[in-house]
């Protein structure tokens, strides 16, 4: 509120015209985040930089006297190569099931929070209980419980003997099942948020009009929390699209079903082929930008919300 | 009209959500308490056929899961802390200040919460061995309180908005000094915002697992999430499951206790954080 009001006031701060006050505030502001723009640069942008200029070398911590600048050759190598494009497929089919199931179970979840009278407390509760569960231990409970011996999904199936894990598509509907419990609470949290936004009389005005609860949906609601729907997409899917945890503990990347992130994580930290790796770090974090891109230029998702510029 | 009948369903929708969110929680706590024995029938069920306690002790007598446990209370405390202090800086200048780079600061934060981790782990990796850090908690802490600053700087300065920030110059007009007005005023109503942030900055860091297993290869460092991928049974022939369940249930125990305490701030920092501004 106060810098709404106060915002008037110092319209033109490219002029001269400077009050000593408002000097003094830019100097504070600028003092106060400094430390969060020196942590994020220095954690994120050097190393990421850094792995810019590893990707040009054939370099091995095994054999650091072998290191030897190689160009765009490592690039050529991972593009070239079907394990790229296989996890690449993979990523994308994790991405794309996971992220529109969780928009359609995640809108009814919004929906019965903001309509449930009774027991709207508990229910709130409960919806947090997966967001809060350690990634890896919900890989770990649906691992079990579709696991040939202790699971009893089999039994309760009646599909004894069958290994889940064994297939890539039986394994990655698994691991879209962990990764799709887990937050969808997160992502039904998101949309409640828009959804709470959607004014009331509308939904009444339609009625009246005789719109059935569908046309409503459809024609109203959402229309009206597109934003709210566009930003929990885009955040999903770029955390989607690094999935790691689960495929992990679930399959070590077996029959298939290794996404990008554990590429990355393989060449670089397994076989410390440093140079290999940071090639894959950077084709990872181009894809990141290109599907940042998609959203921001193509489907025009508005994010001044969240950065807060209203 | 039908709203009593309406009030019904929706009730029972959310019957079917809280299902769904404890189904497998359940699971867990039945594998926690399943002898070994148990896993390897060739009739497996879901609840255990006795329960036994003898996990949980065999697991609290391993260094591996112990040190874990230390290591991953010290570290995601740690990281939370120094995080939410950053970011405490930073939400208030978003929130009270006109300064250049406060559109760059939010911009940058969206695309550090977009950055795809494993795009790190090489350079860091590396450096890290280079700087004497890898396998330390500083390593972790590092990384951690970096990526949990985005939602930190949301999250905070969405609350410190909607603080009525005059009334600090009401109590000073009243006779408070400044000292006084800040902390019998303004403390008080920014506290809840801050403690909602470090909850969800707290779940952040005891969350990682990519980090946990890429910048730390002993028991110095190693987070608990790390350390499930490193069980083995009380012997060769028996099945380590059990133990990595009641090992998890341990880690659940903490998200349950502030899920179950604070649920309406949880969701009053995740709603407002992320959409609204």
């Amino acid at each position: 509120m106060t810098a709404t009001q106060t915002r008037p006031l110092q319209q033109d701060p490219g002029k001269a015209a400077l009050s000593e006050r408002a000097r003094g505030e830019r100097r504070l502001g600028i003092y106060l985040t400094l430390p969060s723009y020196a942590v994020m640069l220095l954690v994120t942008a050097y190393p990421l930089g850094y792995a810019l200029v590893l990707s040009l070398y054939n370099f091995r911590l095994t054999d650091p006297g072998g290191r030897s600048f190689v160009g765009l050759s490592n690039y050529l190598v991972i593009l070239t190569d079907p394990v790229w494009w296989n996890d690449f497929v993979t990523t994308a089919a994790i991405t794309v099931i996971t992220v529109a199931i969780e928009l359609v179970l995640g809108l009814w979840f919004a929906f019965v929070m903001l309509r449930i009278i009774r027991g709207r407390g508990p229910l709130r509760t409960a919806i947090l209980i997966p967001y809060g569960i350690v990634t890896v231990v919900s890989a770990f409970i649906w691992r079990y419980a579709f696991a040939i011996d202790s699971g009893f999904v089999n039994q309760w199936l009646n599909l004894t003997g069958f290994d889940w894990f064994g297939d890539r598509w039986s394994a990655i509907f698994v691991i879209c099942l962990s990764e799709i419990w887990k937050t969808t609470p997160f992502i039904s949290l998101l949309l409640l948020a828009g959804l709470v936004q959607v004014p009331e009389d509308m939904q009444e005005a339609a009625k009246v009009d005789g719109a059935t609860a569908w046309q409503r949906l459809w024609k109203v609601t959402l229309p009206n929390m597109k934003a709210a729907i566009m930003v929990a997409l885009l955040f999903r899917t770029l955390d989607a699209w690094r999935i790691f945890d689960n495929p992990y503990v679930m399959t070590a990347g077996a029959n298939n079903t290794e996404p990008i992130s554990f590429l990355a994580y393989r060449q670089n930290v397994t076989l410390v082929n440093l140079g290999m790796g940071s090639a894959v770090s950077v084709l990872l974090f181009l894809t990141v930008v290109a599907i940042a891109w998609i959203f921001i230029k193509v489907f025009k998702t508005d994010l001044s919300q969240v950065r807060g510029d209203q | 009209m039908n709203s009593a009948k309406n009030t019904k369903w929706w009730t029972l929708a959310g019957i079917v959500i809280v299902i769904y969110s404890f189904f497998p929680v359940l699971w867990m706590i039945s594998l926690a308490f399943k002898p070994p024995s148990d896993i390897v029938s060739r009739d497996p069920q879901f609840l255990p056929s006795s329960f036994t306690l003898d996990n949980f002790a065999q697991i609290f007598s391993q260094p591996l899961f112990t040190r874990a446990l230390i290591n991953s209370i010290g570290i995601a405390l740690i990281a939370t802390v120094i995080s939410v202090i950053i970011a405490m800086f930073a939400a208030y200048a978003i929130a009270r200040l006109e300064f250049p780079g406060k559109k760059v600061l939010l911009s940058l934060a969206l695309a550090i919460a977009m950055f795809p981790q494993a795009a790190l782990v090489g350079p860091l990796f590396d450096m890290w061995r280079g700087l004497g850090i890898y396998d330390t908690w500083l390593g972790l802490i590092i990384p951690y309180l970096t990526f949990a600053l985005p939602l930190s700087i949301w999250t905070m300065s969405a609350f410190f908005r909607q603080i009525p920030w005059e009334m600090e110059h009401a109590a000073q007009v009243d006779g408070a000094t400044q000292w006084q007005a800040f902390r019998k005023v303004i403390v008080p109503l920014a506290a809840p915002g801050v403690f909602t942030t470090a909850i969800l900055t707290f779940f952040f860091c005891w969350n990682d697992f990519l980090f946990a297993i890429s910048l730390t290869s002993t028991d110095s460092a190693r987070t608990v999430p790390a350390a499930l991928a490193f069980f083995q049974g009380a012997s060769y022939f028996e099945s380590p499951v059990p133990y990595i369940m009641a090992a998890s249930v341990i880690v659940t125990i903490p998200v349950v206790i502030l899920v179950l305490i604070f649920q309406r701030r949880i969701v009053a920092g995740l709603t407002s954080g992320a959409v609204k501004g």
